[in-house]
């Protein structure tokens, strides 16, 4: 089995570059992206061997016939617009999957193609069912960049699954994704000091372990599991629970505002808050996993015990940085009812004695 | 680990703490049963105090704001410990407890008895402030619910409303259900009530799951709370899911016609929508149990609705009763109405997953539906000549 990924140039589409090349059922992996990768990223390519061939969109079709792929895994899709801005994310996002996608089409050789798409693709609103299905479509066209364009392509995997039946294709519909390595907008934002919150929401959030998330790419490469999957991890985390769990406070910040803060957050470089993650603070979001349980035969660790690794893992309760810490609270919650104890006993004893002397 | 053993007992669901604010004793219940449920949970309480709270050595950590919280709790124990022995004194007679013991031992027992609640509310804001507890997929916090939210209604639903139950044998106490029921009062503080006598009157203290509609989860705060008791969006696929997952579902198919209708129309059931409610229960083969509701019409009598405001407003209707707008908030107080609920008996759907598409049947199943709420609402109200009895 030779395989292609694309997107090596970021964190998902290197590690599974490497984990792929270290898979015994695959023989040769190359990798495509516009820009080559960071220094550790393309180290750690270098030493499984990853082939990095570098170009712009339109290239994918001269690194595919190169690489002799038979499997595409499709990572080059990004959330967050970097550098370039937003033209330059849907150039990637779009111009992209195009380009990749009418290169396998003409291609003899691929047969399998798995696409990384992700939750954002059912959008978030008060009008939504409280649970999304695979099946269940967005019942209003999201606001979010990100989310418009997972939807486009989305749409062009379908066309292509429709013209060559004979290519097995997944869609991988990843939730937000956590972990001490993870590094995206929500784990930063899970890491400020104070966190700003909507006032009056409360959404319901799901993660995937960064681990699981590769684990399940790996999985959908190197076996057949044709179909569009969730991949998050069961259960559900609201927004407060969450950053409680974190040992952080948060800070409602009425609606109107929220605008003015994310342009604030973009000017201060602490991040990058696209429509998408305000409707997500705002609306939250949740998948049902059966599907994916049930295909793939393996349960990612749930959303609950993802995130507490992402806090373990990243040191989120170091006393300099948490500012409730489980450990204070639980040691006041000691001292009270020892403290209670104790005057409940100075106090019933001496009554318990008058009583009896009363009686006598 | 270095919990409390106690708190970790109650974390882990076991004990009797996590139904301790809710007193057994229903409206129409005899009292003799539920003062000796009482008594033996205080006793098996007691015994439960038998075990050591807290590991020793660990009180070195004292703040100022645990110890004055300490200090306070503790004398309010004593006093509530002290009151509570002086009764028992007087019944008596000035005679030694019931079983011989000497009355110390009764009295240690109150008190520990005190203190046991003291931990546990702390375990409670523990956990609350470290995000230990667990939200199902649509966001319910059956925690927050029973600490929280139902012991607020009960107060409400007790001596408020005097909601008196009828039926609740129809209840299931396991499996799904589909209550429909009728819907009044202006804001649906008749869902809220139903779900209070759902929890209290099954035997398994179920948690009734509410279908609400979009205006709901549109606005802040409220959006929150709904999703926290257990509300979702009533959609096919939301209901579908809780019903395949045995939970009972409450759902209100005259939505805002209903809950905001003139008072001259009341008791009077509204269309009943698409009766989406019908093909939900049969695809999934779940009875459905008419609720009739009396008393909610009478809280907020609705004699007007300002449209224009209510379009600013983007609300179905802006309501004008004798008392709102016009006093202001004292205007957002309910009138005292009397309350009946009645629960009939279960339509069976089983076995009639195919009749789900059938346009007919769905709405032949709602009308039979609507025909049983409309005959008990009748019968109810002949049952409550005076509103405010």
């Amino acid at each position: 089995m030779r395989v292609l990924v694309t997107g090596v140039g970021r964190y998902l589409g290197a590690h599974l570059a490497a984990r792929l090349a270290a898979h015994p059922r695959v023989e040769r992996v190359s990798g495509f992206d516009s820009a080559a990768p960071p220094s550790p990223l393309r180290e750690m390519l270098d030493e499984h061997r990853v082939a990095v061939l570098t170009g712009e969109a339109r290239d994918v079709a001269v690194a595919l016939a190169r690489s002799g792929a038979d499997t595409v895994a499709h990572m080059g899709i990004i959330s967050t617009p970097g550098a370039g801005g937003r033209a330059a994310m849907k150039e990637q996002n779009i111009i992209g999957t195009m380009q990749l996608l009418a290169a396998c089409q003409v291609s003899s050789q691929v047969h399998k193609v798995v696409v990384r798409s992700s939750t954002a693709a059912y959008g978030a609103s008060f009008r939504d069912p409280g649970v999304f299905t695979e099946t269940t479509p967005p019942s209003l066209a999201p606001r979010g960049g990100f989310a418009k364009d997972v939807i486009e392509i989305e749409g062009y995997v379908r066309g292509f699954a429709r013209r060559r039946p004979d290519v097995i294709t997944t869609v991988m519909r990843l939730a937000p994704m956590v972990g001490p390595q993870a590094e995206t907008t929500l784990t930063r934002y899970f890491s400020l000091p104070v966190v700003p919150t909507v006032l009056g929401r409360d959404p319901r959030l799901q993660f995937i372990h960064l681990d699981d998330a590769l684990e399940l790419l790996v999985r959908a490469v190197v076996e057949n599991h044709p179909g569009t999957y969730n991949v998050a991890g069961e259960g559900v985390l609201v927004l407060s629970q969450a950053i409680r769990r974190a040992g952080r406070i948060a800070v409602p910040i009425v609606e109107p505002g929220l605008g003015a803060l994310a342009a604030l957050v973009r000017a201060l470089r602490l991040g990058e808050f696209s429509h998408d993650q305000l409707d997500l603070l705002v609306h939250g979001r949740v998948v049902d996993t059966r599907a994916l349980v049930e295909e793939f035969g393996v349960r990612p660790r749930s959303t609950a015990e993802a995130f507490d690794d992402f806090v373990r893992g990243r040191g989120l309760h170091r006393p300099a940085f948490a500012a409730l810490r489980p450990e204070t609270v639980e040691a006041v919650e000691r001292t009270t009812v020892e403290g209670i104890r104790r005057l409940g006993e100075c106090v019933s004893r001496p009554a318990g004695q008058s009583r009896a002397e009363v009686t006598r | 680990m270095t919990r409390p053993r106690k708190a970790a007992a109650a974390a882990a669901g076991d004990g009797p703490t996590v139904r301790r604010g809710r007193p057994a004793a229903t409206t129409h219940r005899p009292s003799g049963t539920d003062s000796t449920d009482g008594a033996n949970g205080r006793r098996s309480r007691a015994a439960a105090t038998a075990v050591p709270t807290v590991a020793a050595g660990q009180e070195a950590e004292a703040t100022e704001n645990g110890a004055t919280r300490a200090e306070s709790g503790v004398t309010a124990a004593k006093s509530g410990a002290r009151a509570r022995t002086e009764g028992a004194t007087r019944t008596n007679g000035g005679r030694p407890g019931p079983a011989g013991q000497p009355p110390g031992v009764d009295d240690a027992a109150e008190a520990d008895d005190w203190q046991e609640r003291v931990a546990d509310l702390l375990a409670f804001l523990r956990r609350r402030l470290t995000g230990r507890y667990e939200v199902d997929e649509f966001g319910f916090d059956p925690e927050l619910t029973d600490t929280v939210f139902y012991p607020l209604l009960r107060l409400l639903y007790r001596h408020y409303f005097r909601v008196e139950v009828i039926g609740a044998h129809h209840l299931p106490t396991h499996g799904p259900a589909l209550l429909v029921a009728n819907h009044s009062g202006t804001i649906p503080v008749d869902a809220l009530m139903l779900s209070v006598a759902v929890h209290d009157e099954t035997a398994t203290h179920r948690h009734m799951r509410l279908l609400g509609a979009d205006l709901v989860f549109r606005i802040p705060v409220l959006s929150e709370l709904a999703r926290k008791s257990g509300s979702t969006l009533a959609c096919n696929p939301d209901a579908e899911r809780l019903l395949n997952a045995g939970e009972v579902v409450g759902v209100f198919p005259e939505g805002f016609k209903g809950v905001g209708k003139h008072y001259r129309d009341r008791y009077k059931l509204q269309r009943f929508g698409r009766g989406g409610f019908v093909s939900a229960a049969l695809r999934t083969g779940t009875p459905i149990v008419p609720v009739s509701i009396v008393g909610a019409e009478e809280i907020y009598p609705i004699i007007g609705s300002i449209t224009p405001l209510a379009k600013v407003l983007g609300l179905p209707y802006f309501p004008v009763t004798p008392l709102f707008p016009w006093f202001g908030p004292l205007g957002m107080v309910p009138l005292p109405s009397k309350w009946l609920i009645e629960f009939s008996a279960p339509i069976p759907t089983v076995g009639r997953a195919e009749d789900a598409d059938d346009p007919v049947v769905v709405f032949n199943v709602a009308d039979q539906v609507r025909e049983t709420i409309q005959q008990t609402l009748y019968a109810l109200l002949e049952r409550r000549p005076d509103p405010f009895s």
